[in-house]
């Protein structure tokens, strides 16, 4: 492997990044606050078409990332009222809006562009990048690491942050305080769900300048196995983020070359995920009130 | 709240049933929205969409026939949630089912040794899942969820390797003729009826057995089980194998009972997606395996409908995904039944 190739792999690894480090930093907000979502795959697919739209609409890829955001606040509002103000379970609204965003992205695909399963950004309706001999690179990248640094934080270094763990590790006491419960719980699901939904639609306008039925491809659920492996710490997970990003990136370089089944290094990341979660999680320990719901006595 | 445990040890009660019927209209009527919204004809596309799934002999008999590989995924899912985990994995047991009845019944060409493997490997495909969860506490989502991908390539790569049709590049070899599923009539094959009969001995399982009492008696309270002398954690480990077991029976089926291919299409096609179908069928069948018989039936009729709705009505097929998405959020909303109930009361008074 020459130097070219390495720069190369570590250019698309930093744009593979991007949508699980978003993604894990706003789980990790919002699961710091108690509510579990395991939505984030179809909140992926369905901002990528959406964003699309957006930004073929006003041929604009920042208002394209900008409508990612807006699909991600109001699926997250939907998880919210479910799960925060109805009490209701955690996990299946995630798989209903799992199962959604398979049925509404092929759908409008078809119906909106009429091409089955996969549609072509035109080129003033992607986002403009950095070019490199080695490969393109996006300044999303950089706004990636920033929400990163500011999230962490906002959540370990002031008032706001602490009073969001105290409702994730404990309602009773934070309830007691004075601080509305729901309320934390409920604006953290939305902003977990738009981190989310900017990382979509940055893979439809940005990275990949394309919208495909299936191009979250489980990166909703590497993203969920990274805020694990974490350790709930938007910070870490941006080395955690880019170590996905870099299998993902391996796994593109390799394929085409043939050494072995292109479906083996097709594999390489899910296996990783595998591993690494497996190898961790022993020692893990998620907020106390994780996926609980509170109700007032 | 209090009631909630002895509830859900009764077999037979109204209430999840009528939430089910609920969840299943809101599921029509905003779909109704999308296809407004998109310029269609909600009302020609329903038409036909029932037109085609009951309309005839030959609607019923295809109903009856998607219904059959839903009704053993969806019956993976619910056993995993009443024992209290959420498992997503019956999607690649799925996958390996299929195979292994591609595989073996070229070796040898006998139609219960093909089911009989495509439930082994169904269950051998669940087992890393279920020793991560029980062994390291891995959440079983994320391993299933990695699990369906790493076996969805890894058949991928076994239908256009080792068991690609050297005469159709399009298919995997075929299922020898004797080891093929007897036909009912109008290509529904015995598999409706094994599928069935699999959703009743699962209903018998948890419900008239200790070792099914002992499993959703885990599912509802894991550390009252324990105090009781009973043991979780094996409880999670036969949810996840027998889970995986109806699944691969699934996959098996879906190959050795199905014409005019006897094979497994290009890129999967005839295989993929039933996994996660079958998600949206238990929690509409409120994870009972009758209810699950029934609710497979309905979601049958939606996908024996699509061809003549998109023939007829020009509708895509998604759509009826949509639908399908639409009512799993439904049915995910609690106390439907009363918050629908105080909206009737409201509007009369």
């Amino acid at each position: 492997m020459d130097v070219g190739s390495v720069l190369s792999i570590l250019i698309t690894s930093l744009m593979a990044m991007v949508p699980i480090v978003l993604t894990s930093v706003g789980a990790a907000w919002s699961e710091r606050a108690g509510v579990v979502s395991i939505g984030y795959e179809g909140v992926l697919l369905m901002s990528a078409f959406f964003g699309a739209i957006f930004a073929e609409l006003t041929s604009n890829a920042v208002v394209g990332l900008l409508g990612g955001v807006f699909i991600g606040i109001l699926l997250g509002m939907l998880h919210g009222a479910l799960t925060v103000y109805l009490k209701g379970d955690h996990v299946i609204p995630g798989i209903g809006i799992n199962l959604l965003a398979m049925g509404v992205v092929p759908f409008g695909i078809l119906a909106y562009w009429g091409t089955a399963g996969q549609h072509q950004l035109p080129r003033d309706a992607q986002m403009w990048h950095w070019k490199t001999p080695y490969g393109e690179l996006s300044p999303m990248v950089l706004v990636t690491i920033l929400i990163a640094l500011v999230t962490w934080w906002v959540l370990f270094k002031t008032p706001l942050g602490l009073r969001v763990r105290s409702v994730g590790e404990n309602p009773e006491a934070a309830d007691a305080l004075g601080i509305n419960v729901e309320k934390y719980r409920f604006w953290s699901t939305v902003y977990g769900h738009a981190l989310a939904g900017l990382g979509g639609a940055f893979m439809s306008v940005d990275w990949l300048g394309l919208v495909h039925k299936t191009m979250s491809g489980g990166r909703g659920f590497i993203a969920l196995a990274n805020m694990v492996f974490s350790g709930w710490n938007p910070l870490v997970s941006l080395i955690g983020g880019w170590l996905f990003g870099f299998f993902d990136a391996l796994a593109a370089w390799l394929a085409p070359k043939h050494i072995i089944p292109g479906q083996f290094i097709l594999m390489l990341p899910y296996i990783m995920t595998l591993i690494i979660v497996a190898g961790i999680i022993g020692k893990a320990r998620p907020p106390k009130w994780d996926g609980r719901p509170y109700k007032r006595e | 709240m209090k009631k909630s445990g002895s509830e859900s040890l009764k077999s037979i009660n109204l209430r999840p049933f009528v939430e089910s019927i609920i969840a299943i209209l809101v599921g029509f009527i905003i779909g109704a929205i999308v296809l407004l919204a998109f310029g269609y004809n909600p009302w020609s596309a329903y038409y036909w969409l029932f037109q085609g799934a009951l309309g005839s002999t030959y609607g019923i008999a295809s109903t009856l026939k998607y219904a059959t590989p839903i009704m053993l995924t969806a019956l993976t899912f619910a056993i995993g949630t009443r024992t209290g985990i959420f498992n997503i994995g019956a999607e690649g047991s799925f996958y390996f089912g299929a195979i292994a009845a591609v595989i073996f019944t070229n070796i040898w060409d006998n139609m219960l040794f093909g089911l009989a493997m495509g439930m082994l490997l169904g269950a051998l495909w669940a087992l890393p899942a279920a020793v991560l969860k029980v062994y390291r506490g891995v959440h079983e989502v994320i391993s299933t969820i990695m699990l369906n991908w790493i076996g969805w390539f890894f058949v991928l790569w076994l239908i256009v390797g080792p068991y690609a049709n050297p005469n159709d590049p399009n298919k995997t070899i075929r299922i020898p003729v004797d080891a093929r599923l007897p036909i009912i009539g109008y290509g529904l094959s015995i598999a409706i009826v094994i599928a069935v009969i699999a959703a009743v001995l699962t209903y018998f399982l948890l419900w008239h057995t200790t070792m099914g009492f002992g499993m959703r008696a885990s599912g509802i309270n894991q550390k009252a089980a324990r105090y009781a002398g009973m043991n979780p954690k094996m409880a999670v480990m036969w949810s996840f194998l027998i889970g995986g077991l109806l699944s691969g029976l699934g996959g098996a089926m879906k190959i050795m009972g199905e014409g005019p291919g006897y094979a497994i299409s290009q890129g999967g096609a005839n295989i993929y997606g039933f996994g996660f179908d079958g998600i949206g069928v238990a929690l509409v069948g409120r994870n009972h395996p009758l209810g699950i018989i029934l609710s497979a039936i309905f979601f049958g009729m939606l996908r024996a409908g699509t061809a003549l709705m998109q023939a007829q009505a020009h509708v895509p097929l998604e759509i009826i995904k949509v639908i399908q998405g639409i009512i799993v959020i439904t049915v995910a909303i609690p106390s439907l039944y009363d918050l629908v109930k105080k909206a009737i009361h409201r509007g009369a008074a």
